[in-house]
């Protein structure tokens, strides 16, 4: 744990105990805020939370954990059963909804004026039970990176469906090799994490494949045009993309792209604006598209990510943290967002925003990958969404490394999830 | 240390002995009463978990469900029967022996690397001193820090050690080293046998400043052949040294967790018992169940570690043999 964070302890206890000695004429509160942190996370949470400090005198400390999602999670849990009262607040993951929604508070009714104004889908993402667990800050969407000047230098229109991409990285990679061996057709995230729960959840849907566990707890995913998704991808590792593939994460497949040594990427928003910094091979050599379909007529799918803001139902400053929470996800700040770090607002007038238009005219664009958008089936399957997720992740690494066929493999989940379903999703 | 001073026993108080053993008992009050908090609370704590149905969101309210977190048969609503539990997970099996096999390979290779070094580090050169200082540092490096340098250093595309191996022609195209599943184990074990053997060198090498010098001249006078010195002298002269450093690394081979959370999270090629406890603990929603692997994972060590002791006759109290 940081030391910032133990001196804030400190601070408060002290504060608490002159407070005790003397009276509280003003109640200023200090409250905690616990989020994943990449790159200027730290610097630019301040900024947010200046206006909403200085309009209520109360103050914030951010205590930052590592990138992992699965890491965080694990570490929240851990706190959340202890009923730590040290953390008021949690950025959570879209997923944790159902997972975690007996520990936090409802912020339906302090929300009532912000919920008209986003996007209905994410709210329902966040509401467990007729309760509101999180509020979004903003969301996220992946999308096919392209190399402009390589499609347009071997002649190859930007892929529509599976196929075309499979063809047209086939093409780029043949030709660009003979110069660079290192270089690579797509690159995506295959290790056997959360991960690839999306990365395959995009493929499958895309297919027509459905959902793994539909939104009424049917278990869908064992089916044809599920293993066909799936053999599809197995086709690529080896050929169009790296065996180490399999070991990817977003970084790992940042790495390849931003070295300017793929044709094609899937990644998620967070790589566009670093993909244009000035230190990068690939600087206005890039566009962005919506995930390839399976065939015409199928329509294409994007993980549904995003953080939102969660109240810690022990934390003993809820009014304040309640009162935060919508400070962060109102409009101010998911503009500020917007513009420092090219974070898609959840609040859906933001996408007219002339600021936003002017100054990131990426995030307009994405809407259409972000409607598009389909969730990871944390609803329907409660407490063992983890579970769940980390059985199909394992279940499609198992495929693409090449131990067992698709459809076997996709029998064998089958069988898996039916065992943790047991008589119904709890 | 120094020993307890004792007053000079008089004739009607107790014994020189019994004050001693008084005195002991009080100077290591503080130490058992700690290990009881820090060691034996937690596993007995544990235990006590793995027989309840205890999840994450309600840990105090529990209720016994005897071993039904290990084993116990599922009615299925067809009629037919089917053992469910950890002892009838597959998965954990795997991971069994994925440790088993890990512990193995790496506590060997470890032993007789660390052998080799500690005879290279006991003859005398210049530098010697530097040379002993220098190879300990891999052990020094926090293991979470050497396995994330390690992860960049296998990196399939830019990792140093492709091209390395690519330039000296020794492999034609670049392996993905964690992510194939037949190369997965072996990357752990590569970084955990560079990581251990100072530690094994370490050890063995307090073992070979035991022997007494005099025994290597008279060998030489009688002019019998290094290989035979090493494998009749040297070798049954530091096998208890040897014997107890063994202990210690397959007691933490076989509680491995971090390098393979860091280098290779989630393979099945290469998950041990304490990746998989404590996923069923803190990540999915089983935390009974991952209590009851950890009391397993318990179990197995103390039996690895009792094995061992009786089957090698090794001499813990470090009086025998005198």
């Amino acid at each position: 744990m940081s030391n910032g964070y133990r001196a804030g302890v400190m601070r408060r206890a002290a504060l608490t105990a002159v407070l005790a000695v003397f009276g509280a004429p003003v109640m200023a509160d200090e409250i905690f805020y616990v989020s994943g942190a990449v790159g200027a996370a730290v610097e630019n949470f301040k900024t947010y939370v200046k206006p909403w400090e200085d309009k209520t005198g109360n103050t914030v400390t951010m205590v930052p954990m590592p990138a992992s999602t699965t890491d965080q999670f694990a570490q929240y849990r851990l706190w959340l059963a202890a009923g730590s009262t040290d953390i008021d607040l949690y950025q959570t993951d879209v997923i944790w909804a159902p997972q975690l929604a007996s520990q936090f508070v409802d912020l339906t009714a302090a929300a009532k004026d912000l919920i008209p104004t986003e996007f209905p889908s994410i709210i329902e993402s966040q509401t467990v039970g007729g309760k509101l667990v999180a509020l979004p800050i903003f969301t996220d969407a992946p999308a096919l990176y392209y190399r402009k000047d390589l499609l347009d230098k071997y002649g190859v229109a930007v892929p529509k469906t599976w196929d075309e991409l499979t063809a047209a990285a086939q093409k780029i990679q043949d030709g660009e090799k003979a110069t660079n061996p290192d270089f690579w057709g797509f690159v995506w995230q295959g290790n056997a994490y959360e991960g690839l729960t999306c990365d395959a959840l995009e493929w499958v849907k895309s297919f027509g494949g459905g959902q793994i566990v539909e939104a009424d707890g049917t278990i869908s995913i064992n089916n044809e045009k599920a293993a066909k998704a799936l053999e599809t991808a197995k086709g690529w590792v080896g050929t169009i993309s790296p065996e180490g593939v399999l070991a990817y994460q977003e970084e790992e497949a940042r790495g390849v792209w931003q070295t300017g040594n793929a044709a094609f990427m899937r990644n998620w928003p967070y790589a566009y604006g670093l993909g244009d910094g000035a230190d990068s091979k690939v600087k206005g050599l890039f566009g962005v598209t919506t995930l390839p379909v399976g065939a015409e007529g199928d329509s294409s799918a994007a993980t549904l990510g995003g953080w939102n803001v969660a109240v810690s139902k022990y934390s003993k400053h809820q009014e304040a943290a309640v009162s935060l929470a919508v400070w962060l996800a109102g409009p101010e700040v998911q503009k500020m967002r917007a513009l420092n770090e090219t974070n898609l607002p959840t609040i859906q007038s933001l996408y007219d925003d002339a600021d936003i238009a002017a100054k990131a005219p990426i995030i307009p664009q994405w809407k259409a990958v972000f409607l598009n958008a389909v969730p990871r089936p944390s609803a329907p399957t409660l407490t063992k969404y983890s579970e769940v997720s980390a059985k199909f992740f394992n279940a499609v690494h198992e495929t693409l490394a090449g131990n067992g066929s698709a459809a076997d493999n996709l029998a064998g989940l089958e069988a898996d999830l039916t065992d943790l379903k047991g008589d119904g999703w709890k | 240390m120094t020993s307890p001073t004792t007053r000079v026993a008089q004739d009607h108080g107790p014994s020189l002995q019994q004050q001693r053993q008084r005195a002991a008992f009080w100077f290591l009050a503080p130490m058992v009463v700690a290990l009881f908090c820090v060691a034996a609370w937690p596993l007995l704590r544990t235990i006590w978990f793995s027989f309840t149905d205890t999840s994450m969101d309600n840990l105090y309210g529990g209720k016994w469900v005897w071993f039904d977190n290990y084993l116990r048969i599922q009615h299925l609503p067809s009629g037919a029967i089917r053992w469910k539990g950890t002892l009838a997970d597959p998965a954990w099996w795997n991971a069994v022996w994925n440790t088993v096999r890990f512990a193995f390979v790496s506590v060997t290779l470890e032993t007789i690397f660390g052998l080799g070094v500690a005879l290279v580090l006991n003859a005398e050169f210049r530098g010697r001193g530097i040379v002993r200082a220098a190879i300990l540092i891999p052990w020094a490096i926090p293991t979470i820090v050497s396995a994330k340098m390690w992860a960049w250093m296998l990196n399939d595309q830019y990792g140093i050690i492709n091209v390395i191996l690519l330039n000296l022609h020794l492999i034609d195209h670049k392996i993905a080293w964690t992510a194939n599943t037949d190369t997965a184990m072996a990357a752990v074990l590569i970084v955990d046998i560079w990581k251990t053997t100072p530690f094994m060198a370490l050890l063995c090498l307090a073992g070979l400043q035991m022997v007494p010098r005099d025994i290597y001249e008279a060998a030489r006078l009688d002019g019998i052949n290094p290989v035979k010195v090493f494998f009749k002298l040297t070798l049954p002269l530091i096998r208890p040294a040897v014997a107890v450093a063994v202990i210690f690394r397959m007691l933490d081979a076989l509680r491995i967790f971090d390098l393979v959370y860091v280098l290779t999270p989630d393979s099945k090629a290469t998950k041990t018992m304490s990746v998989i406890s404590r996923q069923n603990l803190f990540e999915y929603n089983n935390f009974a169940y991952g209590a009851a692997q950890s009391t397993l994972l318990f179990a197995i060590l103390a039996i690895f570690v009792s094995l061992y002791i009786w089957l090698g006759k090794v001499d813990l109290t470090g009086e025998g043999g005198k």
